[in-house]
């Protein structure tokens, strides 16, 4: 199971709070995948966010804010100074967003965001795309969760640069590695998984399912298979067909 | 004089941003901002309000 800035977490499915048809339907999702965090934002208040807040300390997850839609570094530095003192956590999701389409993150700014607020004393989990140079400057920074999205956030298109997420477990053994964003199918959570990857990050592929708490399980269940299936060391694929039944003892007919 | 709440035009004699919370019926589960800079809860009843501030006042949403 992962372990975030000394935490140990109870599951490597991490799941956001948004879009869901109903609070009812988002705590089942939570009770049904048993989801070990629970990402959430800070808005204007406008009646309701203390029910929202009473509402997630009861999913039984640990809570990770974000700074979801800022663009700028001294928002998302302000932003996760606000987020601290309302849920009473260090643990920020670092969101520095650098393109309004893709949502793809400003990596230039995440990095000085990340440095700002490591020297702050928060701990980070910054939302970045697989660049190995990038995330090197954010280990560097004291980042010891890193979070390359798989797709552009709400997408669901799956792990788009596999190649570049396998290069990233093999560059940084040592820091815990989550695919952030772009999840759509349990598949692709069992595949960042098989990858050796510490855990996922999904929201929309849950919530906007025709039955969320079912995905949610389902997700769940991908995440444990594909992290077995990590510790268990896959066999390497081959081109040609070799027989499992053994040929010796065949008769001859 | 004139301030501004979460983008609203607001007229307010408040002199404090804590006495502004206050007034507008803020309750605890906030965190708020002045000017794009955090302000603590603690440093609340020490920031003065100066006409056409920018307050911020956020709570727990959702988000992924």
């Amino acid at each position: 199971m992962p372990v975030f800035y000394g935490t140990d977490i109870d599951s490597a499915l991490m799941l956001g709070t948004a879009q869901y048809p109903s609070p009812k339907i988002l705590e089942a999702a939570f009770g049904a995948s048993k989801a070990g965090i629970a990402t959430v934002s800070l808005r204007r208040e406008q009646g309701g966010g203390g029910d929202f807040r009473a509402l997630v300390a009861g999913l039984g997850a640990q809570i990770l804010p974000n700074t979801a839609g800022c663009h700028t570094v001294k928002e998302a530095v302000t932003t996760a100074h606000m987020a601290r003192e309302l849920f009473g956590t260090g643990w920020i999701k670092l969101e520095v967003i650098g393109h309004t389409d893709s949502l793809q993150p400003d990596v230039f700014g995440l990095v000085e965001a990340a440095r700002i607020l490591i020297a702050d004393g928060f701990q980070v989990f910054p939302y970045t795309t697989e660049d190995l140079t990038v995330c090197a400057r954010l280990v560097e920074a004291g980042c010891e969760v890193l979070m390359p999205w798989g797709a552009p956030i709400g997408s669901g298109r799956g792990l788009m640069n596999e190649y570049g997420l396998r290069a990233l477990r093999a560059e940084f053994p040592d820091q815990a590695l989550v695919v952030d964003a772009g999840i759509g199918l349990p598949s692709h959570a069992a595949r960042a998984m098989e990858l050796g990857f510490d855990a996922v990050l999904l929201n929309t592929a849950v919530a906007k399912a025709g039955d969320p708490a079912l995905m949610a399980a389902a997700m769940a269940g991908a995440v444990r298979a594909g992290r077995a299936a990590y510790l268990a060391r896959p066999m390497e694929p081959r081109d040609m067909a070799a027989p499992s039944t053994p040929v010796v003892g065949r008769a001859f007919l | 004089m004139k301030i501004f709440v979460n983008g609203e035009e607001r007229q307010t004699g408040a002199a404090t941003l804590a006495a502004l919370l206050e007034e507008e019926g803020f309750g605890p589960a906030v965190a708020t901002a002045v000017n794009e800079s955090f302000v603590a809860k603690a440093a609340r009843a020490a920031i003065k309000l100066q006409d056409g501030d920018r307050v911020e006042v956020l709570s727990a949403m959702q988000g992924g």
